[in-house]
């Protein structure tokens, strides 16, 4: 039988206020434990929540920023559950009515779009930390993440493979630090994903049992835990098994989804509207002054390349894959504003190339925008070649004369000769040497003449203006 | 001093007659001579106190002196009180120092206040008698084998018995209103909202409602004006303009319009009760009053809807005792799992643990729409029947209680009859009215029986007003139990 | 709606509290007793009611987006049942 892969994604993104979502404790990562743990963090007796404005309004932003309705009022409910990272014994979400419904993310799958419909997306507190290390065989606890706001994204069940899976994950990733309401930060758990996936034969429209998958904090392990949970349902389905729901964790290191224990019963969460926070009304003045401040979106960017800069779909896609990417590229046609193509080139070439060897991020990169500009400018100008144009950004890349282009111009002696008489001494003496060629040119080899244009080139270890080369060339092949 | 007016105290301590450790130690005297026989504190801190006297002495040397400066308040349980034991009446909270301040005990120290200690109270505030204390029940003062109602029966019995001039309360069903009512004492629950609830330990949040518990009306008001206040810690307080709670108190009852809830003298109304609450009508349309019966047809559902509202809320709101971060937790368990079972079945006692298990079935799958869902609906059909009746008249009036206090042991065995004591006070806590009970007489065993004044929203100082003149013409509220 | 014994193991293993076998009996007897009483409400036709949840019709005050807290970790946990390192200690959490 052929199976389909259905799969829904919830993420949630680390909202980045100062202060947590209902006190005034940071929300800095990485302190001492417990340290960032106020008294409502810990959840002494009498302590009361109050929402902090912050939250809620990178909540409006990502729902403008995906065209859903942001509803109001909407409300906050108690999820309610003993666990130790958890204080209060219930979590304070967003249950029946939450603060965005709807709205959709496009995501890119070779040269083909698709539209990934969101349910909804509501506000929630995240919880505390179990340590697990030894501590008389005990586990530690600790709080400082309790409190912090969260957006819980979720998807409907619109991807079908893992790769539109972690296309839209990545997609998502890109947009809420496009609109600078979540770091992004992966490692320190700024975005976390959770997959729901079933399988069913294909043509067939009811959806299969599904399992949800948790701890999935890397699109490479998102990718690998949907592949090997897809194989193990469609195992178990041809074996002629049934799939049991559940909640199952993927274990990165033996690369498989097992059953999470504390999970094992199903909850009885028992909901229902917190009496310490009241409605959430927002006001449409509120949603029109977060409008004024939304950044234009990647849509739009990508739209607009294609009519300013006249560059290729593919191109203003690539562009667009990020608010860092996309940034550089316009800091450099500022100062280019003529060569759009070629500062497109070089970014989606040289530099994303670079950065994907070095696994390194464009945020982080070394080479400024402004650089780079300045190296296309050398190239435009007639100073270098292309081909010197890498070997300076390599000797950029690596921080030598502090990336300065015309320092390490002039220190590897890449000044291109331009000069009509050097370059006429080079070819005479090539064409001397290489009679037998000159006369295949001249019986109508053309490839004859581009072996002349490399050994000219050759001869001047590169630094011959190849265009001025190739005129000379032909005039005396004429003669 | 014992026995006198707040405003009376106050004035003693601004003419210097007497200074704060003077009258605070005159207070742990009597303290220490009756508490052993009545229970009325958990916690006596005679050191605390005379330090906040000594620095009360100093604010009225500096003439820096508000209306309660000075004053020993005695502080129910379950306020978070920075460095004293707050225990909430449990196991639980037995050895819990609280960390920080509740707002009600931020501002009775901002005005310096002195507090006198903290009172006893049934477990978490859920009772009607005191017994469900883990610290054993309070005494009636008039009666010690009576009980002196929940659950601020430990404010209630002090301020009878002259160990405080005013203490305060606590009132989700009827905590303020029914223990003063059996105890012979003035309270009141403001409007939901006027008093922060922040760092008052929670039981039902959506009914909960911190307040006065005092000798007199004129005392209640002076308490309110320290207590009533917006709080930004409490998403639930009310920003309003600042009022004198006195300001009425001395107006005419003229033309006063009192409705009498008909529902509220129905068969369940004892007769002592119901001949003392009439002669108590009778004495308002002596002061000018006019009355007319009214009805609130969906108060008989009050009980079964509060039953549903007030669990449910508690059973999450005390999902935060798990033996982990303060409080008890048990000696011996398995596993995390047993930890928890075992830290909260020791922790708690039976009747919290009965409301933990109603609130859970009334919020679990399959059943929340049947009940929770159901009793919120009711809930505004019970405050809409308010919102009818306050259009005919200012405020309403009828017994605080069914009954007079009962003994000790007689309905603790019996959870419902116990419930129904609170028939005539839980309707105002679901609709988020002002009520307060004042003393009105006595029963044949010398108990005493409390008028219940329901006013409509915000409408306190009339309230007190209406307390306030009929303590002008009476005395009931001048009685002592205990010389 | 009748509640049986088994609902009685059912909340209160979802509430975390104990109920020994030979106490079950006499707690589903109090809370069947109680239920009575509630079942009270289904007499009122409320189809067309808005549920209330709150005693005030307001909507949610917000707080500024400001740090207002300081570090108390050291007051908070010396009532602590037990803590190391700053950590709070229970029995190994599995997940």
């Amino acid at each position: 039988m052929q199976w389909e892969t259905v799969i829904g994604l919830e993420v949630h993104a680390q909202l980045s206020t100062k202060a947590k979502i209902f006190s005034g404790a940071p929300t800095l990562y990485g302190a001492e434990p417990n340290t960032q743990a106020c008294g409502i963090d810990i959840a002494l007796p009498g302590v009361l929540p109050v929402l902090n404005i912050g939250a809620v309004e990178r909540a409006i932003k990502f729902g403008l920023a995906v065209g859903a309705a942001i509803n109001s009022p909407s409300i906050f409910a108690r999820k309610n559950y003993f666990y130790p990272d958890l204080p209060k014994g219930y979590q304070i979400s967003q249950y029946e009515i939450p603060i965005v419904q709807g709205g959709s993310v496009t995501i890119q799958i070779g040269d083909k779009a698709k539209i990934v419909r969101l349910t909804r997306a509501h506000l929630e507190e995240d919880a505390g930390k179990s340590l697990h290390e030894d501590f008389h065989g005990m586990s530690g606890i600790d709080l400082n993440r309790a409190g912090t706001p969260l957006l819980e994204i979720v998807s409907e069940p619109d991807m079908r493979s893992s790769a539109e899976a972690v296309a839209y994950a990545k997609s998502l990733h890109a947009l809420v630090q496009w609109v600078e309401i979540c770091d992004g930060n992966m490692q320190e758990g700024s975005f976390r994903c959770d997959a729901n996936v079933s399988v069913r034969p294909y043509g067939t429209d009811k959806l299969g049992t599904r399992c949800e998958i948790k701890n999935l904090n890397s699109f490479r392990f998102l990718e690998k835990a949907i592949e090997y949970e897809v194989k193990r349902q469609i195992e178990i389905l041809e074996d002629g098994g049934r799939i049991i729901q559940e909640t199952r964790l993927y274990d990165a290191n033996e690369d498989e989804t097992r059953t999470m224990r504390s999970k094992e019963d199903a909850h009885d969460y028992r909901y229902f509207p917190d009496p310490d926070l009241l409605p959430l009304v927002i006001s449409p003045e509120l949603i029109e002054q977060i409008k004024q401040q939304l950044p234009e979106l990647p849509e739009a960017k990508r739209i607009r390349y294609q009519g300013d800069y006249a560059l290729s779909d593919y191109d203003a896609a690539v562009l667009t894959t990020s608010k860092a990417v996309s940034d550089y590229f316009e800091v450099m046609v500022q100062s280019l504003p003529d060569q759009p193509k070629l500062c497109a080139n070089w970014i989606m070439g040289e530099l994303i190339g670079k950065l994907n060897k070095e696994n390194s991020e464009i945020l982080n990169c070394s080479i400024k925008p402004e650089q780079l500009s300045r190296l296309l400018q050398r190239i435009i100008d007639g100073t270098i070649s292309g081909k010197a144009a890498k070997i300076v950004f390599e000797s950029m890349w690596q921080g030598e004369h502090a990336g300065d282009v015309d320092r390490i111009i002039a220190a590897k002696g890449l000044i291109q000769v331009s000069n009509q008489g050097e370059i006429e001494k080079l070819i005479d003496a090539v064409l001397e040497a290489n009679l037998q060629q000159v006369n295949d040119y001249k019986n109508g080899k053309e490839k004859a003449f581009n072996s002349l244009v490399g050994q000219v080139m050759k001869a001047s270890k590169g630094k011959a203006n190849p265009m001025q080369v190739n005129t000379i060339l032909r005039e005396k092949l004429k003669g | 001093m014992l026995g006198q007016s707040l405003k009376y105290l106050s004035a003693q301590l601004n003419d210097k007659k007497i200074s704060s450790v003077e009258l605070t130690t005159e207070y742990l005297n009597r303290i220490r001579s009756l508490n052993a026989k009545l229970n009325a504190f958990i916690t006596i801190n005679e050191a605390l106190s005379l330090e906040q006297a000594r620095m009360a002495d100093q604010l009225i040397a500096a003439g820096n002196a508000s209306p309660l400066t000075g004053i020993p308040i005695a502080q129910k349980d379950i306020f978070c009180t920075k460095g004293w034991l707050t225990t909430c009446g449990s196991k639980m909270l037995a050895n819990f120092t609280a960390p920080y301040n509740a707002t009600v005990i931020e501002r009775f120290n901002q005005i310096g206040a002195v507090n006198i200690g903290k009172t006893n109270m049934d477990e978490f505030a859920m009772g009607s008698s005191n017994e469900t204390s883990f610290f054993g029940p309070v005494k009636n003062p008039w009666d010690i084998h009576a009980v002196p109602g929940g659950s601020s029966g430990g404010s209630a019995c002090a301020v009878a018995a002259g160990m405080a001039p005013a203490a305060t309360g606590t009132d989700t069903g009827g905590s303020i209103r029914q223990p003063a009512a059996l105890c012979g004492i003035s309270g009141i629950k403001p409007t939901y909202g006027l008093v922060s609830r922040f760092g008052m330990i929670a039981f039902a949040s959506s009914l909960d409602q911190g307040g006065p518990m005092a000798k007199s009306a004129e005392d209640l008001a002076l308490m309110l004006n320290v207590m009533v206040g917006f709080d930004e810690r409490d998403s639930t307080s009310l920003q309003r303009e600042i009022e004198d709670y006195r300001r009425d108190l001395e107006k005419p009852l003229a033309g006063l319009r009192i409705g009498l809830p008909k529902e509220y003298f129905d068969q369940g109304l004892n007769d002592e009760v119901a001949h003392a609450v009439t002669q108590a009508i009778e004495e308002y349309q002596k002061l000018g009053a006019s009355v007319i019966e009214v009805s609130l047809p969906n108060a008989g559902l009050s009980i079964p809807v509060y039953y549903v509202i007030a669990p449910a809320e508690a059973s999450s709101n005390l999902s935060r005792f798990d033996g982990v971060r303060y409080g008890y937790r048990a000696k011996q368990y398995v596993n995390l799992d047993d930890m928890y079972k075992k830290t909260r079945t020791q922790g708690f006692g039976q009747e919290v643990k009965r409301r933990i298990l109603i609130g859970t079935y009334v919020l679990s799958h399959g059943y929340y729409d049947a009940y929770y869902i159901k009793a919120q609906k009711l809930r505004r059909l019970i405050a809409n029947d308010f919102t009818d009746v306050f259009k005919r008249c200012d405020v309403l009036m009828g017994p605080t209680t069914p009954t007079v206090a009962f003994d000790l042991g007689e309905k603790s065995d019996d959870p419902i009859q116990m419930y129904l004591s609170d028939i005539y006070t839980s309707s105002v806590n679901l609709a988020g009215l002002p009520g307060m009970s004042i003393p009105i007489g006595f029963g044949k065993k010398g108990r005493p029986i409390g008028l219940q004044i329901i006013g409509n929203y915000f409408k306190e100082a009339q309230m007190l007003n209406v307390a306030h003149q009929y303590q002008k013409v009476t005395d009931w509220h001048l009685q002592v139990p205990i010389k | 709606m009748k509640i049986l014994l088994t609902d009685v193991y059912r909340i209160a293993d979802l509430a975390r509290i104990e109920i020994q076998t030979d106490e079950a009996e006499a707690v589903l007897g109090q809370l069947s007793n109680i239920f009575n009483l509630i079942e009270q409400m289904q007499t009122v036709d409320t189809a067309a009611i808005e549920p209330m949840s709150h005693a005030q019709e307001m909507k949610l005050r917000l707080r500024q987006d400001v740090v207002s807290e300081f570090d108390q970790h050291e007051l908070f946990q010396s009532i602590a049942p037990q803590v190391e390192t700053g950590l709070y200690l229970v029995p190994k959490v599995i997940e």
